[in-house]
Formats: structure tokens, sequence, C-alpha cells
């Protein structure tokens, strides 16, 4: 643990043997850990969407019976969710980046940053563990009361992410403490980047949202256990209940899911365009702007379950107020990069990525903040188009950018942008050509969640479930010239995108304690200035 | 003071010990406030089904014993104020003293379990129970199950964490004894203080919301 480095020695070549990775307290090699564990999840729902999308293929022909396909659909959704999505940026880029931008040698709790890595693997076997029982087929969302009833082993899914929470929780706990108390000599809050600020707020939601998830998910497992009756109408409790405390989470943590993705884009940006960021005060302020408002939209997943109207019509204007912090990043980003000297290397084609397809998620949730809008569109696939130009839009945008970005930092390999460009437009045609039609099929008023559909939406299912294997072929392209790079890319310079930032001052892969010389701050983080003016 | 001290290094990524200790400080409170939001959930639960069934929850209340409710409270505050004492005492590197007052605040917490226990057997044998194994026949209110739904969650939510507190108390007990703390490192007492505390808090609020209910 006490290991100094070598010269020449970083940290992948640091301490050696399975041993030094497993009980590892540096928080690069945790970064990694997380980052392969939260891939090998992607693997496994992306082949359960994929699996969804082929019974989809034609109303009539199916593969899995239905009681099959709700599992299927539950697992998608659980593991993208909670073992994917939610730990993907934070956990696994953060982990690696957030003390290098700060300048600091670790984490303020090293050993708890391990601890979290551990509960969330326990939490991830509970959960997968279902899928060797009798599965789970209540959604992601484990809405009552019928997630009382199944007879499906959807404790084990509870359970699992009951456990991932307090890792999720723990993360954010660490990253709030480095923040304050781990900054580079010099490195004030007003030079920060802005994925520091971007995380920082993300950590803040999982702090305070992530408990309620878990008592929530504990009520549930009683519920089940114990039959204490709080969310079951049978025994004089109240299902709608559950949906609050359920929604009172994981709206806020749709914004862990995007926050930390912006706060990606925001570092790309002004990389990749020569300028300074545009707006930087606003973009850091609106993170919290984003984050405050987070907690007081959840109702408007409940506007058609009886909730009154007048609690309805608060939800619905506070919701669209959501849209305004948005606005002002988007607006920043593209400020930043007018009249810039783009580079159109792959993770700023992954920005671009990002621009498109989350502005359309974006602009898709005022429809459905839009009351009378939203009773036609509940729970069709309008909704499911929506959520996943957010949220595959966003995040994995967001990821694939910053993985492209720091790939050379991590590694200390290069790979190559030819394939980078083709994997590149293969994820960005399949995503688009999965999911558009799925606005039009919710607007016509196709069900989600449905096994089957009426003979006329068949035309544009098919459409969508040939997206799906573009989509997919993008991400092995994608994995394949990655995993290439690894094994026998170049060798990466220490700052091949010319960047400002602290964790490009150090080499590639960086020392054991990051930097050969503690680094001091004189700066903004982004003086991009024309060396000649 | 014969026994020999432990010296306690700073971590690496630390610039001076006074950092570390401040770090570990701030990390405890923002723990501390993931658990007020998660005994929030059940607070939230409560007020929502005590404004729909507020005459069933006067007449469960009553099955509740004001007395031993009574008893635990005072042994939660004592055992606050003998924390208090263990913290100061590590402070001033007063070993010994530590160790009685930390012993102190063990048994106290050991007595609180021990009347709940003898409350819960005596509910357990009244079918006081969460609403699915409901059996008692003196409550007529058809939604009083529900009122020990809460009771049990919520006091034996709280329960494990006095457990939690106790073994995290035995353990800086023995350190203590080892002799890892001293004047200038004793941060570990100062949390689970922290913790014990913020145990003790959540009492405050269950003991009236539950046993006085008027």
């Amino acid at each position: 643990m006490s290991h100094t480095s070598a010269p020449g020695e970083n940290y992948l070549t640091g301490p050696k043997g399975l041993k030094s990775w497993l009980l590892t307290v540096d928080h690069k090699r945790i970064g990694l850990m997380y980052l392969y564990t939260v891939l090998s999840f992607f693997l496994i729902g992306g082949i359960f969407a994929l699996l969804i999308r082929w019974s989809l293929f034609s109303p009539d022909h199916k593969f899995i019976d239905a009681n099959t396909y709700n599992k299927f659909f539950t697992y998608h959704g659980a593991i993208m969710v909670f073992l994917v999505i939610i730990p993907a940026i934070p956990a696994a880029l953060g982990n690696f980046i957030l003390p290098m931008m700060l300048g600091a040698k670790d984490v303020a709790f090293p050993k708890l940053n391990l601890a979290s890595y551990y509960i969330f693997c326990i939490g991830a076997a509970f959960a997968v563990s279902a899928l060797f029982f009798r599965g789970a087929d209540t959604g992601w969302t484990f809405y009552t009361p019928y997630s009382i009833r199944t007879n499906t082993t959807v404790i084990l899914v509870l359970c699992g992410a009951f456990i991932a929470g307090f890792s999720s929780i723990l993360t954010g706990l660490n990253f709030i403490i480095t923040t304050h108390k781990l900054r580079a000599k010099g490195l004030t809050w007003g030079r920060l980047p802005l994925f520091v600020w971007a995380l920082y707020a993300t950590s803040i939601i999982q702090v305070l949202a992530t408990p309620v998830l878990a008592i929530t998910l504990l009520l549930l497992i009683f519920e089940r256990v114990f039959q204490i009756g709080i969310f079951d109408p049978k025994l004089g409790g109240d299902p709608v209940l559950f949906q609050h405390f359920f929604w009172f989470y994981s709206h806020p943590a749709v914004y862990i899911m995007i926050l930390p993705a912006m706060g990606v884009i925001s570092e790309v940006i002004p990389v990749f365009s020569r300028k300074p960021i545009f707006g930087y005060r606003a973009i850091a302020y609106s993170s919290f702007g984003i984050a405050l408002i987070a907690f007081v939209v959840w109702g408007h997943h409940l506007f058609v379950s009886g909730q009154s109207e007048f609690a309805n019509f608060l939800f619905s204007l506070i919701t669209m107020f959501v849209a305004v912090p948005t606005g002002v990043k988007v607006f920043s980003w593209i400020a930043t990069m007018y009249k810039g000297t783009i580079r159109f290397n792959a993770p700023m084609l992954y920005a671009f990525g990002f621009l498109e397809i989350f502005t359309i998620g974006g602009l898709t949730g005022v429809f459905l903040a839009t009351l009378a809008v939203d009773v036609h569109l509940t729970d069709t696939y309008f909704v499911v188009a929506h959520f996943h130009y957010v949220m595959v839009g966003g995040t994995l945008m967001g990821l694939l950018a910053g993985m492209h970005m720091w790939f050379p930092k991590m590694f200390g390999k290069m790979y190559s942008e030819g394939a980078a460009l083709v994997g590149f437009i293969l994820v960005v045609l399949g995503f688009n050509i999965t999911f558009f039609p799925q606005f039009i099929l919710g607007a016509q008023g196709m069900p989600r969640r449905y096994w089957s559909y009426l003979p006329e939406f068949t035309f544009l299912n098919q459409v969508s479930t040939v997206g799906s294997w573009f989509l997919g072929a993008g991400f092995l392209w994608t994995a394949i010239y990655m995993g290439r790079a690894l094994f026998s890319g170049a060798k990466a310079p220490d700052n091949p995108w010319d960047s400002k930032s602290l964790e490009w001052q150090s080499p590639s892969p960086p020392p054991v304690e990051n930097f050969l010389h503690e680094p001091v701050v004189t700066e903004w983080t982004y003086e991009y200035r024309p060396s000649k003016a | 003071m014969s026994q020999a001290t432990v010296t306690h290094h700073h971590a690496h990524h630390f610039a001076s010990a006074d950092d570390e200790f401040e770090a570990a400080k701030q990390g405890m409170w923002v723990f501390l406030v993931t658990e007020v939001l998660m005994f929030g959930g059940l607070f939230v639960a409560y007020g929502t089904f005590r404004g729909m069934y507020p005459e069933m929850f006067h007449e469960a209340h009553k099955m509740l014993s004001v007395p031993m409710g009574a008893l635990n409270t005072v042994f939660l505050i004592t055992s606050s104020l003998t924390m208090a004492m263990a913290v100061t005492s590590a402070q001033k590197g007063l070993r010994s003293r530590t160790t009685g007052f930390l012993a102190a605040t063990f048994l106290l917490a050991g007595c609180f379990l021990v009347v709940k226990y003898f409350e819960y057997m005596h509910k357990i044998h009244d079918g006081l129970l969460p609403a699915g194994f409901f059996t008692n026949h003196e409550l007529t209110n058809p939604k009083a199950p529900l009122f020990f739904s809460l009771y049990f969650v919520m006091t034996g939510l709280h329960g494990v964490h006095v457990l939690i507190g106790m073994g995290l108390i035995a353990w800086i007990m023995i350190k203590n004894q080892k002799g890892y703390f001293s004047p200038a490192f004793y941060t570990p007492v100062e949390l689970v203080g922290f913790y014990w505390h913020f145990v003790d808090l959540v009492w405050i609020y269950l003991f009236p919301l539950l046993y006085l209910v008027s």
C-alpha cells in the first residue's frame, strides 16, 4: 500500500499479481475494475435488449412466451439502470479522473472506495442471481401491489438494488469530501474543471436520494417477508405511496445518470474547439439547478395514478423548469464551438452525438411534462423512446466520449481514429433507427411492455429491430478496436489532445501517486487562447 | 499510563493529520445526512398513515407501554452523556477514563435492548404483529395492524442501529485499551460519538411519535 513508484513505473506496472489488484486502494485501479464490471453488465443488459427487439420483430412469431418476455425486459431495465448507467461515469471514469483533475494522490477515503466496489459486486451478484431462480417480472420499477404478489424471485433483485445503493452512496460521499479537501494548491472552486462540478452535483443527489430508495426497497422486502402491508391495499396500505417513494429517488436518479455525462461533454467541447468554455459559471451552477429541481418533480411519474389535479398541475409546471438549466448548458456548448477551431476526433464526434440525441430526448421530455399530452402518451412507446434518447443519448454518448478522451491517459495507448469513426456512425445511426420509430409508435398508441402488438405497427417495429442490430454491431466494433488498441495500439503521448486540465500534466499512464511533482495551479482550466493574437 | 502507545501516521494523500481529521469528520456528517434521509422515508410513511387514520393511531398506541419506553429514553439519553464524556477523555488522553465511559455507554445500550426485547416479546404474545400476522382481538379498528407494522419497522431499524453502535463502541474500547488513541489522534472515538448521538436522536423522535399519541 505504501508503494512508491520507481522512475518509469506506472500504476499498471506497479505492484503485480491478481491480489495487488483485488486489494488495491489506488483510485485508478478501482476505476478500471468498475469500468470492466460495468461493461460486462452492459453486455448482459444489451443481449437482453437484442432479444426483446428480436421478439418484437413481428406480432405473432414469438420465440419466447409472454412471461419470459416480461422477465427479459425486467432484466434489461434493472441491469442497465442499477448496474450500468448509474455507476458508469461516476464510479468508473470519475474514480479515475476526479482525483487527477484535482491534483490529488487519491480520493479522501481509499479503503471506503474499495469497499464500495465490493458492495457493488455483492449487490450485482444478488440481482443477477435471480436469473438462476424464478427470475423477476415486475419491470425495474417494482410497482406494488404486483411486486408483492408475483411468485418470481423479485426479492433477489430488490436486495441487489438495495445493496448496490450503498455503493453509490459511498462513492458520492467520497467524491464530496475529496473535492472539498484534496484540491491542489491554487485550484480554487472557480478554476475547477466542469467535470468536477458535475460529479459534485451528482454526488449530492446520490447522497440525498439513494437512502430514500434504500428504505423503499427495504419496506418492499419486508412487505414480501413480513407482510407489513404499508404498500398493500389488501392490508390497508397505499400502493401509490410506493410510487411516491420510488420516484422520489428514481427521478433524481435520472440526473445521477445524466449530470456526469454533461460534465464529460463540458470537458470535450472546449478541448476540441480550442476555445475557453462559454458560460463557465452558468454551466457549473446549472448542474446544481438541475440537482435542486430533480427533487421536486417526482410527481410527473404519477399523472395518471389518481394524484390530485392540483398536484398534477404543480408537478407539470416544475418539470418544465428542468428545461431551463438544461438549455443553458446546451447553448453554452454551442456558443463554445462558435468560431472555434474544431477537431473531429472521436471524443468530439461523440459530443456531437450527445448534442443531437440528448436534445431530442430533452425536448420530448417537455411533451411528456405537458399534462394533457401525457395522459395520451403515458405507458406508450413514446415514453420508451424518450428515456432511451436521454439515457442512451445522454449517458452512453457521454461515456463513449469520455472513454475515447481518457483512453490514452488510462492505458497509455492510442486507438485508431478511422475505426472510431466507423463505430461512431454505426452507434449513432443504429440508435436513431432503433428508437426514432418508437416515438411514432407511441404517438399512435402502442403500449409499452406488451409482448405483442396490432398488425399495423409491424413495419415500424421491424425498422426498430433492424436498428438494434446496427447499434449492437457498433458496440461490438467499439469493443474490438479498443481491445486491439490495448494490446497493439501506438504509444500515447502524455497530452495527445493538448488539454489544460491537470490529469494531462502527468505521464500516460500515470504513476502510482498520479503526479511526478506536486501540481500547482496558476490559471483557469479553460485558457485555450490562440498562441498568437 | 504505563501501557505502550501506537503512533498514528496520517495517510499519504493528506497534507497533514489535521486535514485528515477534518475530512473524516465531514465524511461522517455526510453519512449521517444519508441516515436522516433513510429514517425520513419512514417518518413520511408514518405521517401519511397518521393523516389517513388519526383515531386508529390513538387507539393502537395505547397498547404500547409508556413506562418501558420512558425508561429506554432515560437509558439512551444517559448513554449520550457517557459517550460525550468518553470523547472528552480521549481528547485529553485519559485512557482508562475513556474505557470506563465507553463501557458505561455500552452497558446502557445493552439495557435499552433488553427492555426492547421484553416489549417485543409482550407484543408478539398479544398478537400485536405486522399487518399480515396480526391476531389481536382487543383492537377493533381494522386498520390497527398498520400501526404495528410501522412500530416494528421503525423501532426494528433503530434497534439494528443500536446493535451496530454497540459493535463500534466495543471496537474503539479495545483499540483504546491497546493505546491507539492520543490527544493527537482520536478520530474513531469522535466519529463513533457522532454516530451514537444520532442513534439517540432518532429515538427521541420515535418515542413521542409512537408512545405518546394524543
